[in-house]
Order: C-alpha cells, then structure tokens, then sequence
C-alpha cells in the first residue's frame, strides 16, 4: 500500500466506521425507531454490539499484519478503529444514563427551549440515585463500567504526543489493558443475558481465537529471538 | 550471470488457517453487521402487515386501565419472549407461523371429578368471550397495556371439579412436531402453576386472542393463560394440558434460573431481581422512541389480590 493512497483509504475506513451510527439516526429521523416495540433495548443492544466488534476488529489488526510483511501499513487504523470502539461504546454508556435509567429526556429539551439550561442537570439528579444504585448491585455493570472506564484512559493516551510523554515501554504496558477491556467487555454481555441465551458464544470464540493468536506469535518472537541468539553465539564462538 | 529469483518465502510465514479465518470473521462481521442490523430493522418491530387473524365474537367487560394507553397491536404481536421459537424478541413472529393450531385439544388430568380431553373449539364456546384491557409487566422491566379476549379461568375450573385434594393447577405448552427447536438445556415441556385459588381468581383470564382478534401464533395460539399481576412468563402459552396436583409444580424459569424467578413471581416494586431493579418499568404503549419510565405497581395495580398473600413473606416467596 502506498503512502499516498492511505489518506484516501483512511477517510474510506472514516465512513464505513460511521455508517453503523448514521443507520441509527436515519432510523430515528424517519420514525422507523418509534415504531420498534422497545427502541431502547435496540439502541442498547447496537451500540453494545457494535462497540464489541470494533474492538475485536482493533484486536486483529496486528495478528493479521503480521501474516505478511507487505501488511505493516494496517497498523496505520489501528488507532482508528479503537477510537471507534471507545466512541460506539461512549454511546452505549449515554443510552444507558440518559434513555435505559429513566431520564426524562422529554423534560429537559423542554426546559432548555424555555432557557432553563441547567433543566438537563436537574433531571440528570433523579434518576442518579437508580443508577448509582446499579452501579452497586450489578455485576454486569460494574464490569461493562470497567471496560469503558480502560478504554476511556486509551483514547486519552492514544495520541502520539502521549507516546513521547509516557515513554513507549509504558505506553506499551498501558494500552496492553485492551485485552483487558475486551475480556471485561464479553463478560459483561454474559452476565446480562437471561438464563438460556447463548448468543454472545459467536464473540466469545473470536476474542478467545485472537487472544491465542497473541500468545501464540509472542512466543513464537520469543523462540525465534532466541535461535539467533544462539546462532550469534555460536557463530561468535567460532570465528575466535 | 546473474538471474534475480524472487525469495523464498519460508514456511514459517506460511497463514495458519485460524489466523486467516479470525480475519475473515471480522472482516465478515462488519459487512454481516451491516447487512444483519438492515434485515433485523426490517422485520423485528416495525409495523408488521396483519397478520390475517380471525375476528373473535367479544363482550366489553368492567376491565379496563384507563390512565395508560393501550399498546399498538403490532408491538404486542412482535415483541415475544418464546424461547421454543428462538431466543430473540423477533424470532417468535418470525418462525412460529409453522405452529398448527387446529386440530388442538387440552387434556386435564390429575386431581378432578371428570377428567377427560377437550377439543379447543368446545373450550371456546363454553362462556362468552369478554374483552378485558389488562397491563401486562414483563419480568424484564418493560410493560405493555393489551385488551386480551377470553373468560375466567374459574369457570373452566368449576366445569371440571377438582377434588378438595387438589392445591395447585398446573399448566403445560405444547412441545411436539410444531416447528419448535427446543435449546437444549431447558426441561420442556415450558411448564407453569397457580396456587389453587390463584387460579380461582376471576382475574386470571382463560385468554384465546387480543385485540378482537384470535391470538397470534407468538402470543401462544390458540389459548393461553393471562395472570395480569404477575410478571409475563407466569402466563403460559400455546397450554395442551392443564393439571390439577397437590404439591408445588415445577415452572421452567424456576428451574433455570431458580434465584432470579420465584414460583409467585408477584410484580413488587420492593423485591429486586438479581441483575436488575423491579421498582420502574419502560412502558411500551406508544409510537415514540423516548420511553415512558414508570413507577411499577405493586401487584401491578390490581390490589384486589392482596388478600390471597396476607401474612407471607413476599421477598423470601418471589
């Protein structure tokens, strides 16, 4: 891939990234939502599925550059497509405090048309005692919060300004917490589905596949790092 | 002279077949998703062409709620929960057209006077059909108002004379040749029970449709049992046997998840779920995105069933 191309194929990675949320405003502009028999389920379930993909997506993208040398271009999205997954589950996060808890979303657009900015707040302060008593009770959400807070401190330090301030052996350990996030992130669809549903086995099987794939080629570094430097030795050893 | 061959490519660069495959995976979700989420839009929710049901003969009856909307028909008719159908709210409407609903017979057994078969046209005509609007609150937190069509599960009762012995009435979904892929790991047939004078209540509805209309196949054709002021999967659907016992039957949600569904599964404010709180409901009555929140309803409103649970303890009985 050349490098004049990859601005154009980044702007391309830009829209079919936006193209699952502009689905989800067309929707909503043409009243095809309210038409839905519970739209804050689907917007839940949406956003959630799609921010759990971009992630898997972000997590394949070294596995499968490393496949083929020509490859070392992909890592050029990977950023990218984190921040996608940061952003479609930010929006997953808003779904849930400002549709899913109760808000009264009615309300507060009322009260700013009527120039009472701050109606949004005060709205906010009801249904804040519901969520943070969620937030107490409730597995599923305390590590659904988890993943999102680590994936909150990896777009902030995603910056390259970040990666010279950190330092890169840090940034590194830093933004290892993917993993983390991802495996926080499938747990968090397990533990919230009802006795008898099993549809989040299809993400749980990629992310374990891809998690392997990550063992496998930092081993596999590691084997090869050490036959050269017992080639090296050797071969030191013989030209004295 | 010197002939430029290409490199070799070692076999150890060579694709691992499950590297390749878990890229083609994600690959392959962004275009599934994308296609999936258009053909999922198109048919879980929106307004479903009618579903061509027969018009039942109905009665208006004193039950009504008057201080919410009835839900639009196509919400009720296409947001199911019937697992033997699939796991998803569309699913139901989607494959339980394979379901027969004629020839259909409901056998009750177990503790009567005059046990016997019953073809489910005779149990149709046996009392005239009254139209009851009734608020129906899903396990799940959300709720819908539906006018169901049907009579009083007591006067089946009465027809059949259960022996004094008799305590609990239990009720069992068809499971056989209809289309249905049972998951494994559920004891089928879906079962489920009423203490005896649970099931004597004249508000506990021998249901046969909604909305004028006979029931949809999702909605547990041809009839089904409506107990308005417990939560939704206490109402078992699609029933071909009606048991009259004398201990605690077992009910399927019981079975699979015994912590977070009780056998009185009463709608209490008070009494949270395990994964989530009971005390607000998302009402799904209206064509509009933003959800109504309401305060749920002890009993779900109807407190004229308070008495049956005088001195229990409802939180340790959930």
């Amino acid at each position: 891939m050349s490098n004049g191309a990859i601005p154009y194929l980044k702007a391309l990675v830009h829209i079919a990234c936006l193209l699952p949320f502009a689905f989800l405003v067309d929707l909503y502009r043409t009243n095809q939502l309210a038409a839905f028999a519970d739209p804050v389920n689907y917007i839940t379930h949406f956003t959630g599925n799609w921010a759990l993909w971009m992630l898997l997506m972000t997590l394949a993208v070294t596995p499968v550059r490393r496949l083929n040398p020509s490859l070392g271009w992909l890592i050029r999205f990977r950023r990218m497509l984190g921040l996608y997954a940061f952003f479609y589950a930010t929006l997953h996060l808003l779904t849930y405090v400002f549709l899913f808890s109760g808000y009264d979303v009615p309300t507060a657009i009322q009260g700013v048309r009527q120039w009472h900015l701050l109606e949004p707040l005060w709205q906010l302060k009801i249904v804040l005692p519901r969520m943070l008593d969620d937030a107490e009770k409730r597995k599923f959400i305390q590590v659904g919060l988890a993943a999102w807070l680590i994936l909150l401190t990896l777009a902030a330090t995603s910056t390259k300004a970040s990666v010279r301030a950190m330092g890169g052996w840090v940034w590194q350990g830093v933004h290892r917490l993917i993993y983390l996030a991802a495996a926080l992130a499938v747990i968090h669809y397990w533990w919230l589905v009802k006795t008898g549903v099993r549809t989040p086995w299809k993400v749980t099987a990629v992310l374990v596949v891809l998690l392997l794939w990550r063992v496998w080629l930092s081993v596999a570094k590691r084997s090869r790092a050490k036959a050269r430097g017992k080639a090296m030795w050797s071969q030191n050893r013989a030209l004295r | 002279m010197l002939i430029r061959t290409r490199a070799e490519i070692p076999s150890s660069e060579i694709t691992p077949k499950e590297t390749y495959q878990a890229f083609q995976m994600s690959r392959r979700r962004l275009l599934a998703g994308l296609g999936a989420v258009g053909a999922a839009a198109a048919t879980v929710g929106l307004p479903e062409p009618a579903w061509g049901l027969d018009k039942l003969k109905t009665v208006t009856s004193n039950y009504n709620v008057t201080d919410r909307d009835v839900t639009p028909q196509a919400k009720a008719q296409n947001y199911n929960n019937f697992y033997e159908f699939g796991e998803e709210k569309g699913d139901p409407a989607r494959y339980a057209q394979k379901m027969k609903i004629r020839p259909w017979t409901v056998k009750v057994e177990g503790l009567v006077k005059k046990p016997q078969t019953l073809n489910i046209d005779d149990i149709l005509n046996y009392r005239p059909i009254e139209q009851r609007v009734y608020r129906f609150r899903c396990v799940e937190a959300w709720s819908m108002v539906i006018p169901w069509d049907g009579y009083s599960l007591s006067e089946l009762i009465n027809f059949v004379e259960p022996l004094p012995s008799a305590k609990y009435v239990q009720f069992l979904t068809t499971t056989k040749g209809q289309g249905m892929s049972l998951p494994s790991g559920i004891e089928f047939p879906y079962s489920e029970g009423l203490r005896m004078d649970e099931a004597m209540h004249p508000l506990t509805l021998l249901t046969f449709g909604a909305y004028g209309e006979v029931l949809a196949n999702q909605q547990g054709a041809p009839m089904r049992v409506i107990v308005p002021w417990k939560y939704g999967f206490k109402s078992g659907k699609s029933i071909v046997k009606i048991r009259f016992v004398d201990k605690q039957p077992r009910t399927t949600w019981n079975d699979m998840a015994p912590g977070e569904y009780g056998f009185y599964s009463n709608v209490n404010p008070q009494v949270d779920h395990p994964r989530w709180s009971q005390a607000h409901e998302r009402l799904l009555n209206s064509n509009t995105v933003f959800p109504k929140t309401v305060p749920t309803l002890m009993f779900n409103g109807y407190n004229e069933v308070a008495s049956m649970y005088a001195g229990m303890d409802l939180r340790k009985n959930y």
